[in-house]
């Protein structure tokens, strides 16, 4: 038996009288869910609903010269066919850049493709009909003359002279530069005993959620109001968006979010088509529905970490690390996607490369480039897996040229414990983090030393094995300076709004959102806990911009630190509201009085004085027997926004013990390890998955997960047999661990978990590949995804 | 042979239905269209994700690989059915117990291949467990959450019977 | 992803299929499990104008053991045919090579007929039939016919049937205490087509190997024979046969690798699959 049932609380500061922090709570919503009594948007049907289904370019870039639609409008079941020309006339279009991030550029995108198309996949047309099957019937009826343009499709020659620029009014194909340089890297590489180079290169991937992108968008004339079912992370955000770009307010726009099948960040930008489906039912006056399906997900959805990163170390004899260097190169696609630019993937490696370390001498570039791709974007650790990959492979071969352990040379070179707070080598502060507790309980719980004697005398045998490691940070619960000090009504503050039901039990709307993390989950165990009532008495409503306060929703490990927050504050308001309104009718004063399992207590004895049920039913029923002049109120809102910190850095280490079949290439992944630190853990078992789940997504891209495009930009593996995910059978089991630090930030303490699994597990992988083959005199591994193939070449065998 | 909808009856959760289908229509999306029954879920559509994995005839299918017509005078169940039989109930405590899903959406598939696996009475390896569920694609889990449950409903199955 | 719109048929006979195709020669399609074909249907890479469904055909789904031959019908899904005591015992080259074959909701529905019929060049079991020196049974308007599996595969999804065609079988030798076989393929992921794959069958003859066959798929167009590495294999052994695989194949270049990773991994396989025989008939 494996399940480990909810543990009994810890001690913590947070530790009320039956308090539900750090406790493994099932998340209330499952059963519904494993019952598949879900409500995906995929499921959503309304009356007089119409489907779209969009004819995309085959091309990579291409002019659209005439569409002739004559026919497809004569089909059966078709409604309407619209050109991006037409649909302009509705919605307006958007450029994706941000003033914080200096001088990047991007040139305007419409829902529909107007006059041009720049990638294979972009909409061009669209039939709206009564059926799905009949849209897409009539999108074969649709003739479009194309004049092949050359498409731009390698990053390395995309900013060359010779080079068509693709936007010819932005002057050249350079979307976004960064500079950045500290300490003194020249003399940190002058006085190195060693320094080591190489390039690394980031397969191009995609977030593949089960369930693909969807939207219901419903125009109702009479009430000139707009309610869009979206399965998205962001739902006031897209609330901003539709308003601005169809011309209303934003009160008469309400976005609905249900369950999600999956985000990872792939549900968090403005797509063109969900643009257009709102437009097009504004335009029919009815409710349209868009499902993408999985073969224009692949063309569409948002890529990531297509990166080329040239990248220097320089150590000295007794393993101090001197200087890092490094040169990012990445293309994004022919727009920078809104609202939140294509330019931060690369802004992120600058930030977050050598962060773990002590060593502040940094030199970097990063340049993002256009090209007639799909577009990329922030995906689940935006930057993290690139920057931690470079950082952690730096670190092994820096070890393997002075002949030093792997752990050793962490040992010497990570920030100490006690030397917070402090400033990375790019200048990201942080408050406190754990780095050498977590190496010395990763090394505990591998059995770090028997493994090596393992792996040396398995080598004998002629079994490869290799042990790889990666210390990351993480970025979590970003402040304004993310994304609204640029320009962008992107919420970084959340709201929580309690109100305690005539029977006693406490609804909570949040402004984070669900979609699958545990988000509600951790609310109801806050909220239960501020307030005093066991955890079955708290309802929490998400995904609703009528009927949330405004906030962010749920994206770069916010939701519990920031929505949690949120929570516990308004939690404590409700507690002092109730206690109010307990001690008018006890006439006992507030402050003698606590909550407890839903029940009134007397702070000291715990003695039982009255239920919430009966001070719901005196406050709202029987409020003439209140003193006069006492008004209760029984609803109370908090909001909340990090201020001390611009982000609340977590860090934590990876582990992985893997075999390599030099005969064959390929990996097979026996053991992983991650030790995190997200501070305070409100809910242990969502934490550990969270970092099983982002362990396994980064895995995908180190071994599988990769979107080959050809020479002429065409996507030649989009499909789900082609673009290999992570399966089961190929799937080590995962041991998780945490380390406690807090932040101070908050009352709760609470940062995030998401991201860090996929930050660190690509560079556990790599370094574990390399480790294995190293007695082999295989070339370095540095280039993802280890496809077979790229294993076979570096050993020589092909 | 014609190209209008054809007349189907057949069994599904155990109740009696009769409907006209287009041809062309995938169990799946006949299941959730025309019945309402939206637990089965469409992830891929060409057969690969496992997310519309229902069972026809007692054994579990692919319900985008099949066509409605296909399923005249079967007996189809999907999650609603066997959710409301307790059939899983079990299973469905352990995923629950255990975090064993996320988003939910390929959950109900994921339940229904297991169960398949289950009912064979073994407690399986978590390697021959891995193997069973390997056509059925997670992207929340990581997968190690689903073992343990699967792994863990197996046991408690195997010891109810001793 | 919706299909065209198509007509559908139930085939509640063999001759009344054969009639169908002969009503619809270009635009039909026979739908036995449907794995693949549907998927097709749903992309759009197939928009046939008719499909014959033959699940209902009564006795197509037999797999029997008769006069030392192995026969599977052409409806026998993969799931029965893995589950057959007779497969186990008489053909253990598909007993070891369907485990290999998708995944197990796939297999409930997949049919070996399809399987054949569809020839795939990375699918297991045309491999494995040619290696067994099979037969496909073939049931047209003109009769019946048997085609040996050596001449059945012709080019990419084009094999010996007709149009109006109905494969009803396939037919192996059943093996026997001589048989040798061997089994190998390499995916990335479990269940996936194969990179590279080779079914082999031999017949140990003392401590010789007689009659090998090396059948490789993931290769080419078909399924492919290493015939110059059979002869090699048994008259100098693996180092031979690994040598002569150079002039057999010529895979060409994929998604997951390309032709020369490819011709490699075949050598590879080669030397597990000659240890595999050699070993079994030690």
């Amino acid at each position: 038996m494996k399940i480990v049932d909810d543990l009994p609380p810890g001690l913590s500061a947070l530790d009320r009288p039956n308090s539900y922090i750090g406790r493994a709570i099932p998340r209330p919503n499952l059963q519904r869910l494993a019952q598949g009594r879900g409500q995906f948007v995929s499921d959503v049907v309304l009356p007089r609903m119409a489907h779209v289904a969009f004819l995309r370019s085959p091309y990579a870039h291409a002019r659209i010269k005439k569409i002739a639609t004559a026919k497809a409008e004569k089909a059966p079941g078709v409604v309407a066919v619209v050109t991006g020309a037409e649909l302009a006339k509705v919605i307006t279009p958007w450029v994706g850049v941000l003033t914080h991030l200096k001088g990047i550029k991007s040139a305007p995108q419409h829902a529909i493709a107007v006059e041009r198309a720049c990638w294979q996949g972009e909409a061009v047309c669209a039939v709206v009909a009564h059926t799905r099957a009949e849209a897409e019937d009539a999108c074969e009826l649709i003739e479009i003359a194309y004049e092949e343009l050359k498409p731009v499709t390698d990053a390395e020659t995309a900013l060359d002279a010779k080079t068509p620029v693709i936007h010819p009014e932005l002057g050249d194909n350079l979307t976004f530069e960064r500079k950045y340089e500290a300490g003194e890297p020249d003399k940190g590489f002058a006085e190195a005993d060693a320094v080591v180079e190489t390039t690394f290169v980031f397969g191009r991937h995609t977030g593949v959620c089960v369930e693909p992108r969807a939207i219901v968008a419903d125009w109702n004339a009479g009430e000139q109001r707009l309610t869009v079912y979206q399965g998205t992370q962001a739902p006031h955000m897209m609330q901003n968006l539709f308003a601005k770009h169809l011309g209303l307010e934003e009160h008469q726009v309400r976005v609905l979010c249900k369950d999600v099948g999956g985000s990872f960040g792939i549900k968090v930008h403005v797509y063109a088509d969900e643009m257009a489906v709102a437009a097009l039912s504004k335009l029919l006056q009815r409710p349209v529905k868009f499902v993408a399906d999985r073969i224009e997900s692949f063309v569409t959805d948002i890529h990531a970490r297509d990166h080329r990163v040239k990248a220097k170390i320089g150590v000295k004899k007794d393993g101090t690390i001197t200087a890092w260097e490094i040169d990012d190169l990445t293309g994004i696609g022919p727009y920078s996607v809104y609202p939140r630019t294509s330019g931060i993937e690369a802004n992120q490696i600058v930030n977050l490369t050598g962060g773990p370390y002590r060593c502040m001498n940094y030199r970097a570039r990063a340049r993002v480039v256009f090209q007639n791709k799909n577009v990329m974007c922030q995906y689940r650790a935006v930057g993290h897996p690139i920057a931690t990959a470079v950082t952690e492979e730096l670190v092994d071969l820096a070890a393997m040229k002075i002949g030093m352990d792997p752990v050793e040379i962490r040992r010497r070179n990570l920030i100490p414990d006690d030397g917070y707070p402090c400033a990375g080598a790019s200048g990201i502060k942080f408050e406190k983090l754990s780095h050498h507790a977590s190496l010395a309980k990763i090394v505990a719980m591998m059995d770090y030393a028997k493994l090596r004697r393992e792996q040396e005398e398995l080598r004998r045998r002629g079994i490869h094995r290799g042990i790889g490691f990666a210390a990351f940070i993480e970025v979590t619960n970003p402040s304004a300076a993310f994304y609204g000090v640029g320009g962008a009504r992107i919420s970084s503050q959340d709201g929580a709004t309690l109100k305690l039901d005539a029977t006693g039990a406490v609804i909570c709307q949040s402004g984070v959102t669900e979609q699958g993390q545990g988000a509600e989950a951790v609310m109801a165990q806050v909220v239960a806990t501020a307030v005093g009532v066991p955890i079955e008495r708290v309802r929490v409503i998400t995904g609703d911009t009528d009927n949330t306060p405004y906030g962010g929703g749920t994206w770069a490990s916010r939701a519990a630190g920031i929505g949690g927050e949120a929570g516990w504050q308004a939690g404590k308001i409700l507690r002092a509201n109730i206690l109010a309104v307990a001690g008018s009718i006890l006439q006992a004063t507030p402050e003698a009085l606590d909550i407890r399992s839903g029940v009134v207590v007397d702070k000291d004895s715990g003695r039982e004085r009255i239920g919430l049920d009966e001070v719901a039913r005196v406050a709202y029923f029987r409020p003439d027997t209140l003193p006069p002049g006492f008004q209760a109120e029984l609803m109370a809102t908090r909001h909340y926004v990090p201020r001390a910190w611009p982000f609340a850095f977590t860090n934590g280490i990876q582990a992985s013990w893997l075999e390599v079949d030099v005969e064959i290439g390929t990996v097979k992944l026996l053991r992983h390890w991650c030790v995190e630190d997200c501070g305070t853990v409100i809910n242990p078992q969502l934490v550990d998955e969270q970092i099983r789940g982002g362990v396994v997504q980064g895995i995908g891209g180190a071994l599988f997960e990769h979107c080959i495009y050809d020479r002429d930009g065409q996507l030649v593996n989009g499909n789900m047999a082609d673009y290999l995910v992570p399966m089961a059978a190929e799937m080590p089991d995962i041991e998780v661990g945490h380390v406690v630090t807090p932040t101070a930030d908050s009352e709760l303490g609470a940062k995030g978990a998401g991201e860090a699994g996929t930050a660190g597990a690509p560079a556990a992988v790599m370094n574990a590949i390399n480790d294995a083959l190293k007695p082999l005199g295989a070339k370095l591994l540095v280039e993802m995804p280890f496809t077979p193939e790229r294993i076979l070449k570096a050993l020589g065998r092909v | 042979m014609s190209r209008a909808a054809l007349a189907i009856a057949l069994h599904v959760n155990g109740e009696p239905v009769r409907a006209t289908v287009e041809a062309r229509k995938t169990l799946v999306d006949f299941l959730r269209e025309d019945l309402g029954l939206t637990g089965s879920h469409v992830g891929c559509e060409h057969g690969v994700c496992g997310a519309c994995t229902v069972r026809v005839d007692g054994e579990i299918v692919r319900g985008c690989l099949m066509l409605a017509v296909q399923c005249d005078g079967a007996r189809v169940e999907t999650i609603e059915g066997v959710s409301d039989s307790g059939e899983i109930a079990d299973l469905q405590d352990a995923f629950q117990r255990r975090n064993a899903l996320q988003c939910g959406y390929c959950t109900p598939g994921m339940l229904l291949t297991a169960q398949e696996f289950l009912k064979a009475g073994a407690v399986p390896t978590r390697d021959a467990i891995r193997e069973q569920i390997a056509g059925n694609y997670c992207r929340c889990t990581g997968y190690h959450a689903i073992v343990d449950a699967i792994e863990a409903t197996a046991q408690a199955r195997a010891g109810g019977r001793k | 992803m919706k299909p065209a719109a198509f007509a559908y048929a139930k085939a509640s006979s063999v001759r009344e299929a054969i009639e169908l195709l002969g009503k619809n020669k270009k635009g039909a399609r026979l739908l036995a499990g449907g794995q693949s074909l549907i998927a097709a249907l749903n992309l759009r890479l197939d928009a046939p104008s008719l499909l014959i469904d033959i699940n209902g055909i009564g006795g197509l789904d037999k797999i029997a053991l008769k006069q030392n031959w192995v026969e599977l019908g052409a409806l026998v899904r993969h799931a029965a045919a893995l589950r057959s005591a007779v497969v186990q015992k008489h053909a253990p080259l598909i007993a070891k090579a369907l485990p290999h074959v998708g995944h197990p909701a796939i297999r409930n529905r997949g049919t070996i007929g399809g399987s054949i019929a569809l020839a795939d060049p990375a699918a297991e079991l045309p491999a494995c039939l040619i290696a067994l020196g099979g037969e496909v049974v073939i049931s047209g308007p003109k009769g019946k016919r048997t085609v040996k599996a050596d001449g059945f595969f012709k080019d990419l999804f084009e094999t010996a049937l007709g149009p109006r065609d109905l494969l009803t079988a396939i037919r192996v030798p059943a093996a026997n205490r001589e048989s040798r076989f061997g089994f190998a393929e390499i995916c990335r992921r479990h269940g996936d087509y194969a990179m590279v794959g080779l079914a082999a069958a031999a017949r140990a003859e003392g401590a010789h190997l007689r009659d090998i066959r090396l059948v490789y798929f993931g290769v080419g167009s078909t399924a492919v024979r290493a015939r110059r590495a059979e002869t090699a294999l048994a008259k100098h052994g693996p180092d031979a046969a690994v040598a002569a695989l150079q002039d057999d194949l010529d895979p060409p270049d994929d998604v997951q690798a390309s032709g020369a990773t490819k011709k490699y991994l075949a050598g590879v396989l080669l030397r597990r699959i000659a240890r595999e025989l050699a070993g079994a008939s030690a």
